[in-house]
């Protein structure tokens, strides 16, 4: 943490003889640590460090027991019909009536299905996990709690009605298992239509909005809890949004500094107000705050300012900049480009002299535009976002396959959405959602929530998209017809 | 001076008397026309209601038999010759007027000065012209 600035005048000593409370010397030895000392930590880089922390130990055990409780109901579940079909044979072979062939015809039946609910449980329940979300999935909680039930059900049923009356009618115990196995794959339909197809269907556009840059978007999803459509929100943010730059809003910053640091205020008559005092004396105080405040805004409001003006000619200085760098840029980028050629096959068996592979070719070609790029990046004020080395990469990655300069320069021309840049460029990973309702609650109308990064939030609100009401009209083809306007004038 | 479908068209017309005038085995009027039901209304400068389809005097040849009788610029013709002109064609309107055979033609015209005139003399005391039966205080 900074320590504050520990300036005081040295307070004179009243006399040689007198001992004060301060010791005489403080104004000496006691030291004052600034801002800009080399093992300073901003508020935000400790804020990073804690955040880093939690997240390597918290959620993995949680991640850990669902995977555990999955496993078990899933071996449950495919373990039950082979049961079923297998504990008549071993608790009493003899009383069984032997298989027909319909019996027969029902083991093949339940061998494809159980195979099909593998397939399709592999399929719908083993991908891997896209996130770590705060609350639990809801419907995947349902059709777990679902399933067991059914599977208990079952399993009471067997175990009342088969088990101790040792049922002989084998063909029986062999169709109740089929129909165990019939009813988990409309199980597996129900998870189907309520885990993949029901948000499908947008009825919600979703405006997010980045609260440092203003940068919106705009989504169609369906009928998600708020969790869900956060996560999706988060996937088309690393697609679709230009990446976080911190270093493009250091400007209306400075600007607000200078409008906070124009005016102070100074109280002629009347007391200073004190620290605050309890009742009637507080409200005293917190009235001449109000006033002193307001007497701010208003002298702000009155007072000629230019800095309009400032800004705009800032801004005309700063383009014209920028398009002068990037035609210096363009040009040697395509000067550089010309320098290297590609080599036919039946070259390379003739001359095998100078021959480069792509990431030496990129070494060699890159120091001539390696000025007029870091020149380019700096006054759009990128140059973090890049480095030599990722340059050179996409230098080596272009000339392999056969791209323009214009294609190379693409890049660094305009910022690219997040999920471009490497990893540690982010500044956007751990993720908080806020919201007001609770998170597994579905999205409504008007409902509004944060998504909040170190740096930056996401602010996201729903707007429910309209009830579309159509009516048709015919129109016989032949019923297009058209007429001169005329206005003609005769002479008599 | 529009007509109201279904309710009968009144106005205030004058009565002009037109004497052919014969050049080169023409008889000629000297004006001109525009409108009828076959043409565009809206193009009209003379109507005060731009749905009217009636037929207009467009120009008048200074000197001529109708300038003459007194025929203005702008005057929608109601008659000719007793026939009716107000749901005319174009053509049609053309050919009542120049029938070979007639030399003089009687033409009803009304125009907007008219009904004015009437009002003035109604009561000379009026507020506005649109309204005759508002006495100015």
């Amino acid at each position: 943490e900074e320590d504050p600035n520990t300036n005081s005048p040295p307070v004179a000593t009243s006399g040689p003889g007198t001992k004060p409370n301060q010791d005489d010397n403080w104004g000496e030895t006691t030291t004052a640590v600034t801002g800009t000392s080399e093992h300073s930590l901003s508020q935000e880089d400790i804020v990073r460090i804690t955040k880093d922390l939690e997240d390597s130990v918290g959620l993995d055990c949680r991640r850990y027991f669902t995977l555990t409780l999955a496993v078990i109901l899933g071996l449950l579940v495919f373990l039950t019909p082979l049961a079923f079909l297998v504990l008549p044979h071993l608790l009493w072979p003899e009383k069984l009536q032997s298989c027909g062939t319909a019996c027969e015809g029902l083991f093949i039946s339940v061998a494809f299905k159980l195979l099909i609910l593998l397939l399709a449980v592999w399929a719908l329940f083993f991908r891997p996990p896209r996130a770590g979300l705060p609350r639990i999935f809801v419907f995947r909680a349902l059709l777990a709690v679902l399933v067991l039930l059914f599977v208990i059900s079952y399993w009471l049923f067997y175990g009342v009605r088969i088990l101790d009356s040792q049922d002989e009618n084998y063909q029986g115990i062999v169709q109740y298992a089929v129909s165990l196995v019939d009813a988990l794959l409309f199980i597996h339909y129900l998870a189907i239509v309520l885990l993949e197809l029901r948000q499908l269907q947008p009825s919600f556009s979703l405006c997010v909005t980045r609260s440092t840059d203003g940068e919106t978007r705009h989504y169609n999803l369906g009928q998600l809890s708020i969790q869900r459509a956060a996560l999706a929100i988060l996937e088309h943010y690393y697609c679709d949004f230009s990446v976080h730059n911190p270093a493009l809003l250091s400007a209306s910053k400075s600007r607000a500094a200078k409008h906070l640091a124009g005016l102070k205020v100074y109280n002629v008559d009347g007391e200073f107000p004190a620290a605050p005092a309890e009742g009637p004396g507080n409200n005293a105080a917190a009235g001449l705050a109000h006033s002193q405040s307001r007497a701010m805004i208003a002298a702000a409001a009155r007072r000629r300012d230019s800095s309009h003006n400032e800004l705009y000619y800032e801004e005309a200085e700063h383009d014209r900049r920028v398009r002068k760098r990037r035609a210096r840029l363009v040009v040697a980028v395509e000067e550089a480009f010309t320098h290297i050629k590609r080599m036919q096959e039946e070259e390379q068996k003739k001359a095998p002299g100078d021959v480069m592979d792509p990431r030496e070719a990129a070494q060699a070609i890159f120091p001539s535009m390696a000025r007029a790029l870091q020149k380019y990046l700096r006054t759009t004020k990128q140059q973090h976002c890049h480095s030599m080395e990722s340059i050179q990469q996409h230098l080596a990655f272009c000339i392999t396959n056969n791209m323009t300069p214009k294609a190379f320069l693409e890049s660094y021309l305009t910022p690219g959405p997040t999920l471009q840049y490497s990893r540690d460029r982010w500044l956007a990973r751990q993720w908080t959602l806020i919201s007001e309702a609770s998170v597994t609650s579905g999205l409504k109308d008007g409902t509004v929530f944060l998504l909040k990064c170190v740096d930056f939030s996401l602010v996201v609100t729903s707007k429910k998209i309209p009830y579309i009401q159509m009516s048709e009209e015919y129109i016989d083809p032949k019923s297009h017809k058209f007429v001169l306007r005329l206005q003609s004038e005769t002479s008599v | 001076m529009a007509f109201v479908p279904g309710q009968p068209v009144t106005a205030v017309v004058q009565r002009i008397e037109i004497k052919k005038l014969r050049c080169n085995d023409n008889l000629i009027l000297g004006f001109s026309i525009g409108g009828g039901i076959d043409q565009d209304p809206m193009q009209n400068p003379f109507s005060g209601d731009k749905t009217d389809k009636g037929v207009y005097v467009t120009r008048i040849t200074p000197g001529g038999p109708a300038d003459v009788a007194g025929l203005k610029m702008g005057d929608k013709i109601m008659q000719v010759n007793g026939w009716d002109m107000t749901m005319m064609t174009h053509d049609q309107a053309r050919k009542r007027l120049t029938k070979k055979k007639e030399d003089v033609v009687r033409l009803l015209v009304t125009r907007k000065s008219l009904q004015d005139t009437v009002n003035h003399s109604k009561c000379p005391y009026y507020k506005n012209h649109d309204n005759p039966n508002e006495v100015l205080k």
